[in-house]
Order: C-alpha cells, then structure tokens, then sequence
C-alpha cells in the first residue's frame, strides 16, 4: 500500500468516485456510460471489420481462417447493431429526453440504471464467446437449419440466444421508461405536436421496440429449446420448420432496422434548421412521416424472405408495403432539403455530417426500393449489393447521423467544443473511406460475388474492387483515428461552451453547459415547438432560480447493479452449470427484494 | 391545501401515474410475447409426425382448472374494490384467495404436465409436444410470477413500512397483470383446448 502514506483521502475519493458511477441513477451519468460502452464496441467491431477487408483485399487471401471469418462477420453485425448502434442512441436518449421535455430526470431512475447494467452484463456474455470456444458464425440473423446442434457445434449460438435474450431485456426496461418519460413527464406546455423531432423518433422507437423484442425473445428461447432441449422447431428432419425462424426473425429483424435508423433521422431533424437558421419545413408532416414508417415497418418483413418461395399473393403484397415504405421515407427527405432551402446555413461538422446523411442514405434507399421488386430481389439476393445497401443505411446513415449528434450535443455534454477543422478533416476522410469502401460493392454484387464467402478465386473480375474497397476500410479507420485524437485534445481544454452556443431551440440548451444534475434550476414553460427561438430578444426565457433552491433529486442506489450482476449469472448459468441459474435467481431475488423496501425520496 | 400539494406530486402529462402507464404498455408487448407462441402453435397444429396429438387433453379437468383462474380474477376484481373504497380487511382476503387460487391453477398446470408425460408426450415427441408445452408453459411462468407479485403486495401492504397511502394504486396495477394472465389463458384455452374438442 505505497499510496496508504500519501494519502488515503485520495484513494477514498477515487473509490467514492467509483462507488458514485456505480450506483448512479442520474440519467445524464447512465447515458455517458452507454455512450463510452457503445463506442468501445464500434471500435472493436470496426477492427473486426478491418480484419475482414484485409482478408478480401486479394484473391486467396490468408489472414483469417474460415472459422475465423465467420465469426468475424457475425459478431461484426451483432456488435454493431445490439452494441454499438442501439447504445449510442440510448445514450443520446438518455442524455435528452429529460433534457428536451424539460424533466428533472427520466420517469424511472433506478429501472433506467438497471437497463444499462443488464446491457453491460448481456453484451460482455456475447462477446466472451471470443474466448470461450468461439463466437456466433451464423449471420446476424442464424437462419435454421444452419444454427441446429448438429450443424453449429460448438457454444457460440447458445451464446446467441442468451446474449441477444438478455440484450433484449435490457432494450425493453429501458424503451418502457422512455416512452413513459416521454408520453408522461413533459414540461408544462409541452404538448405532443410541440415535441422536438427527436423526441417523437425515439418515442417511435421505443414502441417498434416494445412491440417487437417479444417476437425474437420467442424464437430465441425456441432455439435455445431446439440446441439444449431436444425440441424441434426448426428442423426440417423431424417436422420443424427453418422458415419459422425467418418469419419471427425478420419481424422482429425489420423494424429493428427502423430502430438504428430512427434516431438518427431524429438526430438530423434537430441540426438542419438550427445551422440553416430555419424552423423546420412540415413538422407534422415529418412527425406523421416518422410514425407511419413505425407503423408500416411492421408489414414488410417478408421482403426478406422472396427466395424462400412465399407465393405470388404474399410476394406481391410484400412487394408493395415495401415500396410504400419509401414514401414517408421521401417526405422526410423532401422536408429536410426545404428546410435548408432558402436558409441562411452555417457549414459546422455537425451540418457536413448531417447534409452527408441525407445523401448517402437516399442512396441505401433507393437501392432499398429496388429489393423492394421479387424480381430484382431474387437477383441480388446474398450478393455484395445486398451488402452495398446495407451499409449505405447503417453507416451512411445512422453513423453519419450519431456523429452529427456528437458534434452537435458535445458541448453540452461536456462544455467543450470538438475542433472543426479536425471534426472536418475526419468528416471528409470519413466520407471519402465510406464511398471507396461501399460503392464498389454494387459492382461486385452484380457482377456476382456472394455474401459470407472468406475467400475467392482470381479470374471472376472481382479483385480491382475488393482492393479499392479494402483500401476506403482503412480510410475509415484513418478518420476514425483522427476523431479520437480531436476528442482527447477537446477534453484537456477548459470548458468555455456557453448555454446555446448554436443559438438552437430546444429546451436542452435552456441549461448550462455541462447541465446541473437537476438539468433546470426552474422547469421552463413552453409556448411552441421551438420555446429558445419564440421569445429570441429575451434570450432564453428560462426565470432566474428562486432563493435557496432546494430540488430532491432520487437517491443513488445499488440495487440495479445487483440485479444485474443476477440475471448475468442466469446468463452464465444456462451456457454453462444449472447452478449457477440458481445463484443468480437468488441474487435476482435479493436485488428485487432490496429494490422494493428501499426509500425512494 | 393538501389536495393540492398531493396533485403537483402526482402530476404527469397523460393524468395516468408513470407506473400504471408503464404496465399498460409492458402489456402491449406481452401480446406481441404470447401471439408468436401462439402462432407457432397454430403453424405446427395437425403436423405432427408421431405421437399423441390433442386427443391427449382431459377436457374436464382443464376445464375446472379454467374455471378455478376465472374464479381468482374475480376475487382480484374484489381486491382491487376493497382497495379503493379503505376496506383493506376485504383487500387482503382477497389478494390471498386469488393468490390461493393462481396456486390451485399452477397446481392442475402440474399435474396436467405430468400426466401429459407418463403418456408419453415430451418436449421432443413431436411439434405438437414442443410449442403445447413452450406456449403453456410460459402462461404458467406468467402465473407463476403473478402469484410471487401478489403475495409481494400483500406482505408490503400488511407491514408497517409498506406500501402506505399508495395501496390502491399498487394493488390496482398488479390487477391489470393478474387480469391479463387470465385473458391470455382464455383466449389459449379457447384455441388449444376448446376448439380441437369440436
Ligand atoms: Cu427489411
């Protein structure tokens, strides 16, 4: 104990320090550390993505083995869509929506805490499987027969189905408290059509969540069933039925892709009027729009499935709500160009990255569009293109649109401005590496190349492409690079970020930079849709805090993270001994117990 | 005065308190939780392979069970009257005669499974099997965490530190659970048990 003689102070404030994240409810404190965790996971999935390309760069490549590549590119997807997408929108979830409806903090602190440890607990049981006899190797999306005990021997798809079980949990506590807050908690005067945009994407994507985790939670157990306990749902040989599997899955599979999406197009609803100095062009309609993608979003699953043999009727009707699809989808794009039109627009990192989202993710919907045909679909079905559309919607989209919001959002979260000149270099290298890596997929798509394959012969005509989009993979990673160094010489300056440094109208700029743990010293009224910009000569209409402001905050509480810490074990117990279930039942117990009895005010 | 101190405390934007809101919408997706394992029953029904099929139910017998789980929604119905109008004797008899009842329930559950079993239908004999035992085997669970809730309230609601003033709200939410529980067995009782039976 070298640091016992000088100071034990310090290393009790260290621990208390600790001890305060631990045990935090504060929804600003939970949705930093979702940020943090997601963040790690699209480091380490990107780097299974490098790994990948540099695989492909060349004809016959050796880097990684067969096996290897097949866990590579699953636990790729399934990183970056349950670890590293999802939370950084819960993250921005959790930092605003108290923030934007002017609450003191979500409807549920405590159960807000418990969503974020289960995440953790969830997410560090599936990605353990690197190292516990190998990871998931069947696709994101584990289409049976392929995930039968017979065909997938090892662990790694039962660590599928407890991981993305537990995941689910995780998703569902924390998408209930989000669309109580936001349904229930809003400030005086804040009626639904006076929302912000955001609030009403996430509001949408809590409900596609609510509705749609149960659908995989049941086909996930039935796996689970299939692989340890001698039931059949899925396979062929005995009366089961592998597309089952991809009716549940893809019901569930398609409105998540709204779910990664959503928040992003929220994201850009934000940053467009506020750098074009423009309200907004259509609220309602872009609100309408929002909501009805959620609602359709449900009615397309089977665009996933036209190579299955539904029938003409099913695929013609399948067919067509995708196609129907779009149209909310073009409204919202028409209203975020109009609102730029005619604006006076201010050319921040946070608006390049917003303007870029627009453009590259109309390209992943128009080649979405074109899926949309049985006939086109059949084509390109398990080809790159599917790959190239993909990835322009996921990364072009709702990438581009997390970092416009962290340019956007950092300097109220921190006090802190990211340097623009870094921001744009990691912007342009970004967009560029995207591009390179992204475009040439179409061509190789059509030109034939197969998903999922962890090599390929020279001579089809595919190596100039693979080269090109290896290299836009490490252009990525470049500009990647380049924002961790902006944010790590961001945070060694000192705070000088006012309240509305962007002269923005939502009530989340109403507060100091970084805002107090009471986010608002006086809940501010609300007038319209945009409260900062209504009454812009007195500045931001907040009143002065009263004398001796006394606002009760909840307690800090550790019981979320016991409970937690029981259903990971429940977790551990069923990929390994039955006992261990029971312990952590008995922690689960005891968390829910001590949950129940303890103050709350 | 009070009243009014007691209004801004509960003050929420939709004028439903945040916790029974959030059991409406959790209800929402249990629909969603149950109609899969539903379909999936329907989906594999009349494809099984081997074995016994839905002649294998006692059609009396889960009839009484039924009967026992619509009685024990009744006497929540009463829990939940008790509740509000300060009759807190009546609640508690009633939290513990539906709390008994949903124990009855679990107990034909039991039994049923188990007889099931002897004659020789398993997880694995065939589809039939694995999505009747999965579908009602959650309900039971459902049941099951139903009865742990309720017997929750009514210790909290006996102690002195416990759920106070705001009983009637505790215990009207955990009746919205127990209510759906039933539904979901009516309506799977109706599918699985009942139209087989003609
Ligand atoms: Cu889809």
């Amino acid at each position: 104990m070298a640091t016992a003689t000088d100071g034990v102070g310090t290393v009790q404030a260290e621990q208390s320090k600790v001890w305060e994240w631990l045990t935090t409810v504060d929804h600003k404190k939970i949705g930093t550390m979702y940020g943090i965790t997601g963040f790690t996971y699209f480091l380490i999935s990107g780097l299974t993505a490098l790994a990948i390309r540099t695989q492909l760069a060349v004809p016959n490549g050796n880097v990684l083995s067969a096996e290897l590549y097949n866990q590579f590119f699953t636990m790729h997807a399934l990183m970056m869509i349950f670890l590293a997408i999802m939370p950084m929108g819960a993250s921005f979830f959790n930092y605003f929506i108290p923030l934007q409806i002017g609450a003191r903090d979500v409807a549920f602190p405590r159960l807000n805490a418990l969503s974020y440890w289960v995440f953790l607990s969830g997410s560090l049981i599936l990605f353990s499987s690197f190292f516990l006899g190998g990871a998931p190797d069947a696709g994101w999306f584990a289409y049976a027969p392929l995930t039968d005990a017979k065909y997938s021997v090892g662990s790694g798809l039962d660590f599928y189905c407890v991981g993305l079980i537990i995941l689910g949990l995780s998703s569902l506590m924390a998408s209930l408290n989000f669309a109580v807050t936001i349904l229930n908690m809003r400030a005086p005067g804040m009626t639904m059509m006076r929302l912000p945009v955001y609030m009403w994407m996430t509001l949408v994507v809590s409900f596609l969540l609510i509705l749609s985790l149960p659908i995989v939670t049941v086909a996930l157990v039935m796996l689970y069933f299939d692989r340890n306990f001698t039931t059949n749902f899925f396979t062929p040989e005995t009366g089961g039925d592998p597309i089952l599997w991809q009716h549940l899955f893809w019901l569930f599979g398609h409105p998540e892709v709204y779910v990664l999406i959503l928040p992003s197009m929220g994201i850009v609803s934000e940053v467009i009027p506020v750098f074009s100095r423009k309200p907004l062009f259509g609220y309602a309609a872009i609100v309408f729009a929002g909501a009805s993608i959620g609602v359709l979003g449900f009615g397309v699953w089977a665009h996933h499935m036209f190579t299955t043999g539904l029938g003409t009727v099913p695929a013609l009707v399948f067919s067509a709500t995708t196609m129907g699809i779009g149209v909310p989808t073009g409204v919202k794009i028409f209203n975020w160009l109009s609102t730029m039109y005619g604006g006076s627009i201010r050319f921040t990192t946070s608006m390049y990255f917003a303007v870029a989202f627009i453009a590259m993710f109309t390209i992943g919907g128009i080649s979405g569009v074109m899926h949309a045909s049985p006939a086109v679909d059949s084509q390109h079905q398990d080809t790159y293109f599917v790959v190239a559309h993909i990835h322009y919607v996921l990364f072009g989209g709702a990438i581009m649109g997390i970092f416009s919001g962290i340019f956007y959002w950092w300097p109220k979260m921190t006090g802190r401005f990211l340097s623009e000149i870094s921001g744009k270099w990691s912007f342009w290298v970004m967009f560029a590496g995207m591009n390179l890596t992204f475009f040439p997929m179409h061509f190789l798509g059509v030109s034939g190349m197969p998903r999922r394959i962890y090599t390929y012969d020279e001579g089809f005509g595919w190596d100039d492409w693979n080269m090109v989009a290896t290299i836009g993979s490490y252009l990525i990673g470049v500009s990647i690079l380049i924002f961790l160094i902006n944010v790590f010489r961001t945070m060694r300056q000192p705070a000088t970020a006012p309240d509305n440094p962007w002269d923005a109208p939502t009530l989340e700029w109403a507060t100091s930079s970084p805002p107090p743990e009471h986010d608002f010293d006086v809940v501010p009224e609300v007038h319209s849709s945009m409260p900062l910009w209504t009454n812009r000569e007195m500045g931001i209409v907040t009143p002065e805090a009263p004398e001796g402001l006394h606002i009760h905050l909840p307690p800090s509480s550790y019981m979320p993270l016991i409970l937690a810490i029981g259903v990971g074990l429940i977790g551990v117990g069923l990929l390994s001994h039955l006992a261990l279930v029971g312990i952590g039942v008995a922690i689960s117990t005891y968390g829910v117990w001590g949950w129940s009895i303890e103050p709350t005010d | 005065m009070s009243a009014a101190t007691h209004e801004t405390e509960h003050h929420t934007s939709l004028g439903v308190d945040n916790r029974k809101l959030l059991m409406w919408i959790f209800l929402a997706s249990e629909c969603l939780f149950f109609g899969s394992l539903l379909s999936t029953y329907l989906i594999f029904k009349g494809e099984s392979l081997s074995g016994p099929g839905t002649d294998i139910f006692a059609f009396e017998i889960t009839s009484i069970s039924t009967f026992v789980l619509l009685m024990s929604s009744l006497s929540m119905v009463l829990a939940v009257y008790g509740a509000q109008h300060g009759q807190l004797g009546l609640m508690k008899l009633m939290l513990l005669c539906t709390i008994l009842l949903g124990l009855v329930f679990l107990g034909f559950q039991v039994y049923e499974f188990k007889t099931f079993a002897s004659e020789g239908l398993t997880l694995s004999t065939n589809q039939f099997g694995a999505s009747f035992y999965i579908l009602t085997g959650f309900h039971g669970c459902h049941v099951g965490v139903g009865v742990l809730y309720l017997s929750s309230l009514l210790i909290s609601s006996v102690r002195r530190n416990g759920i106070g003033k705001e009983t009637p709200l505790y215990i009207d939410i955990g009746g919205l659970y127990w209510h759906f529980v039933d539904i979901v067995w009516i309506v799977l009782f109706t599918v699985v048990y009942l139209i087989p039976a003609y």
